[in-house]
């Protein structure tokens, strides 16, 4: 093995630059789950959505930046329409009917992706991001890892001051964690449910966008695991936690990270991170931080 | 008959056998297991081994059975210790587990799986029909089970996990039991599937499987033997008989499960109840 500092370093800037895309995608599911109880498998179909968005439309125009606005629009409008037409229906209902529809509906999208856009998916026409190389601190870096940093950090800080301080953020983590009281305190629980899977769908598609532009293509597979990895995280993070799962989130593109490398053969990734969700639920049923059973 | 409605019985079979058995599971104690597919794999590679190293049919069956059965009673643990939303999530870790591991086992064949399986000696037709068996047997234990008192504990921990447990039904006891029970009946099913194939790969064992087996209780109606064999049947069959579906076959499964969650939750089973229903009263 490599015993050069600057290869962990690697490691662990991948590690973290996924962990903040799991971040993303996450952020959304934890929310929906905190307010309906509901596993939403779907929101994975809304980032491949996404990521099919900004393919198109950055093709259609030229424009990448166009086309990740365009998405981040365009699925804003798609989460609060699952919500509308799938969920709210099936809310008098156990919550793992709405978890077998939403299983249903992630898989009907992404066969729905397959017939339309074909096997092989959509490759950007013109995407210099992901070969423009930095050296930072000696450390390898592509624009669209930069970019990747930077707005999460800044979505996610964003998110963090509108949910504590602005009036409508606290009336939503009010609803997340009791909609009773919060309820009776006069919120509207509806229009946050609203806002909820619109800004949930929103940093979803951004999460699809940017991972679309690193890979340079985008494939209508792209959610499947995905979807899976961030129900793992959002369990990991004591399901509804903002906090826990952002920590899940990190902790899990860590352990892929460094996993591959030291276990690669024993395991695949993906198997990876179910192994790590497994033996963190045997010693801590509750999740990482879950303080709420 | 054909070779190709052998195999299509063969595959009817079980399917059959795996969707009842997840019923078992699902739908008679309430634990949601989105991994079956693991455990028919396990069934599937153990068999296998014991084919490769030589042992009678008989012995190899059971192996597969008890292998996935053991698992199973594991994973159960999961079900003992986790509330319902975690044990889904973890079920489907053990799926990925499953493949992730097995593909990258050189003893296990990894991606390539193991071929050149010895066959049963039974021929097409005799495999057919000894599957057939097994799922007619698997069918006619799961209405026995229904009825039972210990389908009725069964029920009572599905329906309200904490009344059951003040009558004094131990709960925790009858998840790993129904755990074991149909991981078991998966184990053995995959045990024919390898006879029957003669040939597994681990992606046959994924999570895909393990959706399409949910969709089958689920569109059958959960806890209905008879509407999950009938719904098995229809979604194994429906891909041959129309091939342009075998296109859209994950397009329809995918949809069906949303409008049936959406405006039939109760499935098959449910949908025939409230006509028969109707056509009494009328």
């Amino acid at each position: 093995m490599d015993p050069d500092p600057v290869y962990y370093v690697d490691l662990t800037l991948n590690g973290l630059i996924f962990g903040a895309m799991y971040a993303l995608m996450a952020i959304g599911l934890t929310l929906v789950y905190g307010l309906l109880r509901i596993l939403h498998i779907a929101h994975a179909a809304v980032y491949a959505f996404g990521a099919f968005i900004t393919v198109i439309v950055a093709n259609a125009t030229g424009s990448i930046a166009l086309g990740i606005v365009v998405a981040i629009v365009a699925s804003a409008l798609l989460g609060p329409a699952i919500y509308r037409l799938l969920y709210e229906p099936l809310l008098k209902h156990p919550p793992y009917v709405a978890m077998i529809a939403s299983m249903g509906l992630l898989i009907f999208m992404e066969d729905g992706f397959r017939i339309l856009f074909g096997e092989q998916g959509l490759t950007f026409t013109r995407n210099p991001y992901p070969t423009e190389i930095h050296q930072l601190f000696g450390v390898t870096i592509n624009t669209v890892q930069i970019a990747m940093i930077v707005l999460s950090v800044v979505c996610l800080t964003a998110l963090a001051l509108f949910t504590t301080r602005t009036r409508v953020g606290v009336a939503w983590r009010a609803t997340v964690s009791n909609p009773t009281i919060a309820t009776s305190f006069g919120v509207d629980a509806i229009k946050v449910r609203y806002l909820n899977f619109m800004i949930g769908s929103a940093l979803a598609a951004l999460a699809g966008a940017l991972i679309a532009l690193l890979n340079n293509f985008v494939e209508p597979s792209m959610g499947f695991v995905v979807s899976y990895k961030a129900l793992a995280i959002i369990v990991l993070g004591g399901l509804g936690s903002m906090r826990g799962t952002l920590i899940a989130s990190l902790a899990l593109g860590l352990v892929e990270s460094f996993g591959t490398i030291l276990v690669g053969s024993y395991l695949d990734r993906d198997a990876l991170a179910f192994l790590f969700l497994i033996i963190v639920l045997m010693v801590r049923p509750q999740g990482l931080t879950g303080a709420r059973a | 008959m054909s070779l190709y409605t052998y195999s299509l019985l063969s595959i009817v079979g079980i399917n059959i056998m795996l969707a009842v058995s997840l019923n078992m599971i699902t739908g008679f104690c309430g634990q949601f297991s989105l991994g079956h597919g693991a455990f028919y794999g396990a069934g599937a590679y153990a068999a296998a081994l014991c084919a490769v190293a030589g042992y009678p049919v008989p012995v190899a069956l059971i192996a597969g059975a008890v292998v996935a059965g053991i698992l199973g009673f594991v994973v159960g643990f999961a079900s003992v210790r986790l509330r319902e939303d975690f044990l889904a999530v973890t079920t489907i870790g053990v799926s990925f587990l499953f493949v992730g591991f097995v593909r990258k086992q050189h003893w296990l064949g990894a991606e390539m799986g193991i071929s050149k399986i010895p066959g049963s000696g039974l021929g097409a037709e005799g495999n057919a029909v000894m599957i057939l068996l097994f799922a007619a047997a698997t069918i006619a234990f799961s209405l026995y089970l229904n009825r039972s008192w210990l389908g009725f504990a069964f029920r009572a921990v599905g329906d309200d996990e904490q009344a059951a447990r003040t009558v004094a039904i131990p709960a925790s006891s009858y998840k790993l039991l129904a755990f074991a029970l149909g991981t078991a009946i998966a184990g053995l099913a995959g045990g024919l599937y390898t006879y029957f194939t003669q040939f597994i790969v681990p992606d046959s064992f994924g999570f895909i499987l393990s959706v399409t087996l949910m969709a089958m209780v689920v569109i059958g109606g959960t806890g209905s033997t008879w509407g999950v064999v009938a719904a098995t049947i229809i979604l194994t069959l429906l891909p041959e008989v129309f091939r342009f579906i075998n296109d859209y076959r994950l397009l329809i499964f995918g949809g069906l499960l949303v409008l049936v969650t959406r405006f039939a939750p109760g499935g098959l089973a449910g949908i025939v109840n409230s006509l028969t229903r109707r056509l009494r009263r009328a």
